[in-house]
């Protein structure tokens, strides 16, 4: 019994380590976990996006400090949160990332996670340099410019990544139709 | 039998997680961008303000003086960097990075195409290869408003966009075909001494994206600005200017993985100097 136990015990970690392996498998050519730049999340831990390997991604770009459109993409991503069927919340990352990282530092994110009910571990709020931040918004397509010290235009997107970090979907405007951004998650975590 | 299979399972698993960390380092190693020594004579550029094309009408943009590279980058001095810089040859470039047409004309990953001239500006180069490429010569990519400001001048003065006769030549240069594959400084410097800016390629800025226009629209007030947090901020101030408008079109059409055929760059560089 002793023995099987040990088998099995070594089994596991054989398999462990079969699926670490899968994600460090070659990346995709199209994959934005290609990007070697490095990010804070809200924790303060500097991170690169390809440690975000594994799970679906949400992807939307705002700053905290925004009253016009961000509150609403921020609304927008709480819906999609409760249309993800909760067993594919597990494997599902929705993640915001900061256009204005001077402004947002870890504190900020934090705060601001913790004042709109988004401190699940599935809420992933990201920040960078200038320079990285702007290589990002190119890889989603986004357009930005800081019109003011304390404004920027830009515009609303909310992308889905597969867990190897290929582009899914876009959904751009104002009235982005959650649902359909849901069933394209859900759809996505059932192939993976 | 137990004492053999602990054995094998442990190996397998020694192995599995050995090639792991193996497998990281070549990663690793393409990260960063090796520097190349390209001496391209740069100029000074007195700062100023201007009007942008797009923007806030009547609202000048002041732009530091800089430094700006007075050609764009050839076909040669990109061979230099992908020489060093082995994943942005043409075979190894992340699709990410660079679309299916990325140096489409070369041959082979260190050869550019015999129709070329190696002086010729190089084009089919992404977003991300310009910048890459900027910053292995120490360089940058030139904002939207830099090139913007240095392309009000003709040969003679430093803001032509007054003359009639400005918007009409750019347009003429502009329908010229196949003029990316003719050698760079063949033709006049504008009054800054810069050559190349309409005839050769349009070339990619740093913050190409910034301009919040979408579709077909020649005045902001088409636009669909629910597409954009504040987008009404900007909207188009010089409608007579229509070369410029070709310009923003361009822009505003592109990815930033996008290669074509005439699009290259030039790159810039910050300056402490404040007057000349």
């Amino acid at each position: 019994m002793k023995r099987i136990f040990l088998v099995l015990m070594l089994a596991s970690l054989f398999l462990s380590c079969v699926e670490h392996k899968n994600k460090n498998a070659a990346l995709p050519s199209d994959s934005i976990f290609n990007l070697t730049s490095s990010w804070q999340n809200q924790s303060g831990d500097t991170l690169q996006l390809k440690q975000l390997r594994g799970k679906t991604l949400v992807v939307v770009m705002i700053y905290t400090s925004c009253k016009t459109a961000c509150p609403m993409l921020v609304a927008n991503m709480k819906n999609i949160e409760k249309k993800i069927s909760p067993a594919k919340l597990g494997k599902t990352s929705l993640i915001l990332v900061s256009i204005d990282p001077e402004t947002d530092t870890p504190e900020r994110l934090k705060a601001f996670a913790l004042a709109n009910n988004m401190n699940a571990p599935h809420w992933i709020f990201l920040r960078s340099d200038e320079k990285s931040t702007q290589e990002f918004a190119n890889v989603l397509s986004m357009k930005y410019k800081k019109i003011s010290p304390i404004d920027f235009s830009h515009s609303n997107i909310i992308s889905v990544f597969s867990p190897d970090g290929q582009l899914v979907s876009q959904e751009e405007g104002t009235n982005i139709e959650t649902d359909k951004v849901a069933e394209t998650v859900n759809k996505t975590v059932a192939e993976n | 039998m137990y004492k053999i299979a602990v054995t094998i399972l442990f190996l397998l698993c020694f192995f599995a997680c050995k090639e792991n960390d193996f497998k990281k380092n070549p990663e690793a190693e393409n990260n960063g961008i090796k520097g190349i020594d390209i001496n391209t004579k740069m100029v000074f550029i007195q700062g100023g303000s201007y009007l942008p094309f797009y923007g806030d009408a009547k609202k000048q943009v002041s732009v530091a003086s800089f430094l700006l590279d007075e050609r764009p980058a050839t076909n040669e001095e990109f061979l230099a960097f992908v020489t060093v810089n082995p994943q942005w040859r043409k075979s190894n470039v992340k699709r990410v990075f660079a679309d299916t047409t990325y140096l489409r004309d070369w041959p082979s990953d260190l050869q550019f195409s015999k129709d070329q001239s190696g002086d010729a500006p190089v084009s089919f180069v992404s977003w991300f290869a310009a910048n890459a490429f900027a910053e292995s010569t120490g360089k940058r990519l030139p904002t939207l408003d830099e090139w913007e400001y240095v392309a009000m001048a003709d040969e003679k003065d430093y803001n032509a966009r007054g003359k009639k006769s400005y918007s009409d030549y750019i347009i003429s240069l502009y329908l010229k075909k196949n003029k990316q594959l003719e050698p760079v400084k063949k033709s006049q410097p504008n009054a800054w001494g810069i050559y190349n800016m309409f005839d050769r390629v349009w070339e990619w800025t740093d913050d190409f994206n910034s301009v919040l226009t979408t579709g077909d629209s020649r005045e902001g007030s088409y636009d669909d600005k629910n597409l954009f947090c504040a987008g009404a901020a900007t909207s188009a101030t010089d409608v007579l200017n229509y070369a410029a408008f070709m310009r923003f079109g361009l822009r505003s059409s592109l990815k930033a993985n996008y290669t074509v055929a005439n699009l290259g760059f030039r790159c810039a560089k910050d300056t402490n100097i404040i007057t000349k």
